[in-house]
């Protein structure tokens, strides 16, 4: 017991330090909250209204951030997931017009599975690494979904549909929420506590140690990958619901937002660590900064500049320093 | 004597090669229940080979594996551990971001009735194994937040709790205390009792002595001889390793100290989190060594020397001049150079050549207007690979290619380059076989001989009391005394090998005497 008393200050004020860098995100997150609670509430900030937009505006995000948190972990990353989800809205949208709801919906999910297993395969058998292929995945998506369309939008005429994925909602509460809650618990115990889950963070936290105690790394690259798509899908499939048109455009250039949010959530970019909890305060984080700064009524350009900036600073808060 | 026990592995005719090199040459391996069998050789003897093939790890060019009396059918790890094989890594299956029991029970862990990870079950158990142990772990923390011993006894644990008929444990005590090792040892005991095969690799000839019942020696990815420990004293095991009567470590010369002038003066030096206190001279001319156990605060006080962890508080005198020292470069520029304890990571860059690695720490002066002069790169590289007599195949292999002996000339040649007055070696002979560990003392010997002043670390007495002239017994990050070596000689003891033991025993004695006075503030 007394050793620990004896043990010099530093290293108490070192632990206490390591978390609260740990959980410099909740602490931002509040802070960021408060502060716009208190600016900009004569625009509005705190009116539910104002406050249910953002979560329609992150759940897409949201949804691919958790995928992206499973990606991360095991070491490999997946920059295709905005024109996967932008392909995804075509491809459902192209389906619907044919087959009905039911069909729009397998569409979907074979489009998230297909592009999900090409970049699996590619990355595990082929040994492209997961940045190169999902880099050149984001071209090919964009471009079949430009081609597939025509590069027009296409409408999407099912309000069971819609109303389902993205546009609907439940007295006050929109669906969107409850896609966002329901990917992020199942993502969260999948992570946290399924073998599979601790298979992906021994993959990521030492692969060439998770080989040798008998872990498929290359069968748990493969299944992130697939799973990123599949979310990457799932998020185009609620951008066609909310919006009722499938385009090409949608989810363009998410990718970055994605990966911000797992990595302000704690995620690190080199594998091994992650938690699902974070990515979403993190997705929730970015969806405050983007809806405060248009409150304040900056400009575009400002508002790339202001949230970079807070980005980089949360995340240079959170870096343990040694 | 009762019959012999039944076999637990049996390997026949087992053959591998990599890229042409045959690391295995059909090797039988037969091991029985209940045994402590040493597996010995030096390194590239094929010994982590013949264990990762039958860990699975590697899939064997020829050759048949019996385990239990039943043929393997796969060669997968999975297939390895069905059959009853665990194996320890040199902390290569840790995942640094795991806690210590997610890790021990990584892909076994205890599952709750919907089928989710029960982690706290995963603690109870470890925790039991290691009270099993009586070692001090906690379960709870990030194996990345260890230290090496930590680390050691996770990856122990591990490897035993998978109740393993088979537990192969590659180097197991590298990192651990004397007090962790005899734990383990009883433990193992236990182990075989209960009809456990046990394959022990070690570097240390008194742990096989001490543990084992009988040994295979391997060499050049040969069988050489399998043999009860009776039937193997230490010349005859040495003999065998290295294929040839060599000089046992007793037998390096140890040149009269000529003192010259202070190189380096130590006053009251404390580092960021040790060393405490230590205060420390080093002559041109001598080789001071630092013993203690892991932990002690040795590599700490080389780290604050190097300017790795700068000092707190303390002054350092280089040749009677006060000098600051904040970072590496300032120690290189005042001609102090630490070869550091672990080779791959802080040593060596495995992909590169060697002579690139040899090159590193003096790249600039190699290269005047900016430009590499790969002239002078190739000069520097063979005249280290001749004065080190490094084994490559040629200076522009990469190092990855070279034995671990090889690779730590590397590492010295590299810091020899920089042409330092004051050099610090951390364990420079960990994991090397006993061949080369000789021939690096031997040339401690010589640097100091030539006039340059230099510090081992090291956690095998013999080779300290062998290299160094006087030694320094440091505990809890603090110096606790200094001794001659010459003390620790008993003037009637002639046999010279009998003589280092006996220097030996001493030396222990002061090491175990300065924990014990540090203890009771801890208590």
């Amino acid at each position: 017991m007394s050793k620990a008393a004896t043990a010099p200050r530093s290293d108490l004020a070192g632990g206490f330090f390591a978390n609260w860098r740990q959980n410099i995100i909740y602490i931002g997150f509040v802070v960021i909250f408060v502060v716009f609670a208190l600016t900009l509430n004569d625009k509005g900030f705190l009116n539910p209204n104002n406050l249910l937009n953002i979560i329609r505006q992150t759940a897409m995000i949201a949804v691919m951030a958790v995928a992206m948190t499973f990606v991360l972990s095991a070491g490999e990353i997946d920059l295709s997931v905005g024109a996967v989800a932008g392909l995804a809205t075509v491809t459902v949208a192209m389906a619907i017009a044919v087959a009905g709801p039911v069909g729009g919906l397998l569409a979907g999910l074979a489009t998230g599975l297909a592009v999900g297993m090409f970049n699996g395969w590619l990355t595990t058998k082929i040994g492209i690494p997961s940045f190169l292929t999902t880099l050149a995945m984001m071209g090919i998506a964009k471009g079949v979904a430009m081609w597939i369309s025509d590069t027009a939008a296409v409408p999407i005429l099912s309000p069971s549909y819609s109303w389902i994925f993205g546009g609907g909602s439940v007295g006050p509460i929109p669906v969107l929420m409850f896609w966002m809650a329901l990917i992020a618990g199942v993502g969260h115990i999948a992570l946290r506590r399924s073998g599979f889950g601790r298979r992906v963070l021994a993959t990521g936290g030492g692969e060439t140690a998770a080989r040798y105690s008998g872990i498929d790394t290359a069968s748990i690259k493969f299944r992130v990958l697939v799973l990123s798509s599949c979310a990457a899908a799932l998020a185009g499939m609620l951008y066609a619901g909310r919006l009722q048109s499938g385009r090409f455009q949608l989810g363009e250039g998410d990718e970055l937002s994605v990966i911000a949010a797992a990595v302000l959530g704690g995620t690190s970019l080199f594998g091994g660590k992650g938690t699902v909890i974070g990515t979403i305060v993190g997705a929730l984080m970015i969806g405050l900064i983007n809806n405060g700064l248009i409150l304040m009524g900056l400009e575009f350009s400002q508002q790339l500049i202001a949230r970079g900036g807070i980005i980089i600073l949360a995340v240079a808060l959170s870096q343990k320093r040694t | 004597m009762t019959a012999p026990a039944p076999t637990a592995v049996r390997m026949t005719g087992i053959s591998k090669s990599f890229g042409g090199i045959r690391a295995l040459d059909s090797v039988d391996f037969e091991v029985r229940a209940g045994e402590v069998h040493a597996l010995l050789g030096g390194n590239g003897a094929g010994k982590s080979t013949i264990l990762k093939v039958l860990n699975g790890v590697h899939v064997p060019d020829e050759g048949e594996i019996e385990v239990g009396g039943q043929r393997l059918a796969a060669h997968t790890p999975e297939a390895a551990r069905a059959a009853g094989i665990a194996m320890n890594f040199q902390e290569m299956s840790l995942i640094p971001t795991l806690t210590v029991a997610q890790n021990v029970f990584l892909t076994r862990e205890a599952r709750n009735a919907r089928g989710m990870i029960d982690d706290e079950d995963s603690v109870h158990r470890a925790e039991t194994i290691f009270q099993m142990l009586e070692v001090e772990v906690n379960p709870r923390a990030l194996v990345g937040d260890l230290g090496a011993g930590q680390k050691q006894l996770t990856e122990i644990a591990k490897a035993i709790s998978q109740d393993a008929r088979v537990l192969i444990l590659d180097e197991p005590s590298t990192a651990l205390a004397v007090s962790d090792v005899e734990r383990l040892f009883v433990f193992l005991r236990k182990l075989t009792e209960k009809g456990v095969a046990i394959i022990y690799v070690s570097h240390r000839m008194d742990e096989i002595a001490r543990i084992a019942d009988r040994a295979t020696i391997l060499r050049d990815g040969k069988h050489v001889i399998t043999a009860p420990m009776a039937d193997l004293p230490l010349d005859v095991m040495i003999e065998h390793i290295v294929g040839k009567k060599s000089k046992g470590l007793a037998d390096v010369a140890r040149g009269d100290a000529s003192r010259g002038e202070v190189l380096l003066e130590l006053t009251s030096v404390t580092g960021p989190h040790k060393p405490e206190d230590v205060s420390l001279t080093l002559h041109r001319g001598e080789v001071v060594g630092l013993a203690g156990l892991l932990g002690s605060g040795r590599s700490a006080l080389a780290r604050v020397i190097a300017g790795i962890e700068p000092a707190v508080a303390g002054e350092i005198r280089i040749r009677g001049k006060k000098v600051t020292i904040r970072r590496p470069a300032d120690a290189i520029a005042h001609g102090v150079a630490l070869v550091p304890e672990a080779r791959a990571t802080q040593g060596i860059i495995p992909a590169h050549s060697v002579a690139d690695n040899m090159a590193m720490a003096v790249i600039g002066r190699l290269s005047p207007r900016g430009f590499v002069d790969r002239k002078r790169v190739r000069d520097l590289a063979d005249r280290m690979i001749q004065r080190l007599s490094v084994k490559t195949a040629s200076r522009d292999h990469a190092v990855s290619t070279l034995s671990g002996g090889n690779q730590q000339k590397v590492v010295i040649g590299k810091w020899l380059a920089t042409e330092p007055e004051i050099l610090i070696l951390d364990e420079p002979t960990a994991g090397i076989d006993i061949g080369s560990k000789s021939e690096i003392i031997r040339l401690v010997r010589d640097l100091a001989q030539a006039g340059k002043g230099v510090i081992v670390i090291s956690s095998e007495l013999s080779e300290l009391l062998t290299a160094c002239d006087r030694i320094l017994v440091m505990a809890d990050g603090r110096a606790h005394q200094m001794l001659d070596r010459a003390d620790l000689d008993d003037p009637s003891e002639t046999d010279p090998e009998h003589a280092l033991q006996a220097a030996e025993r001493r030396l222990q004695i002061e090491i175990q005497k300065a924990l014990s006075i540090k203890e009771p503030s801890h208590v």
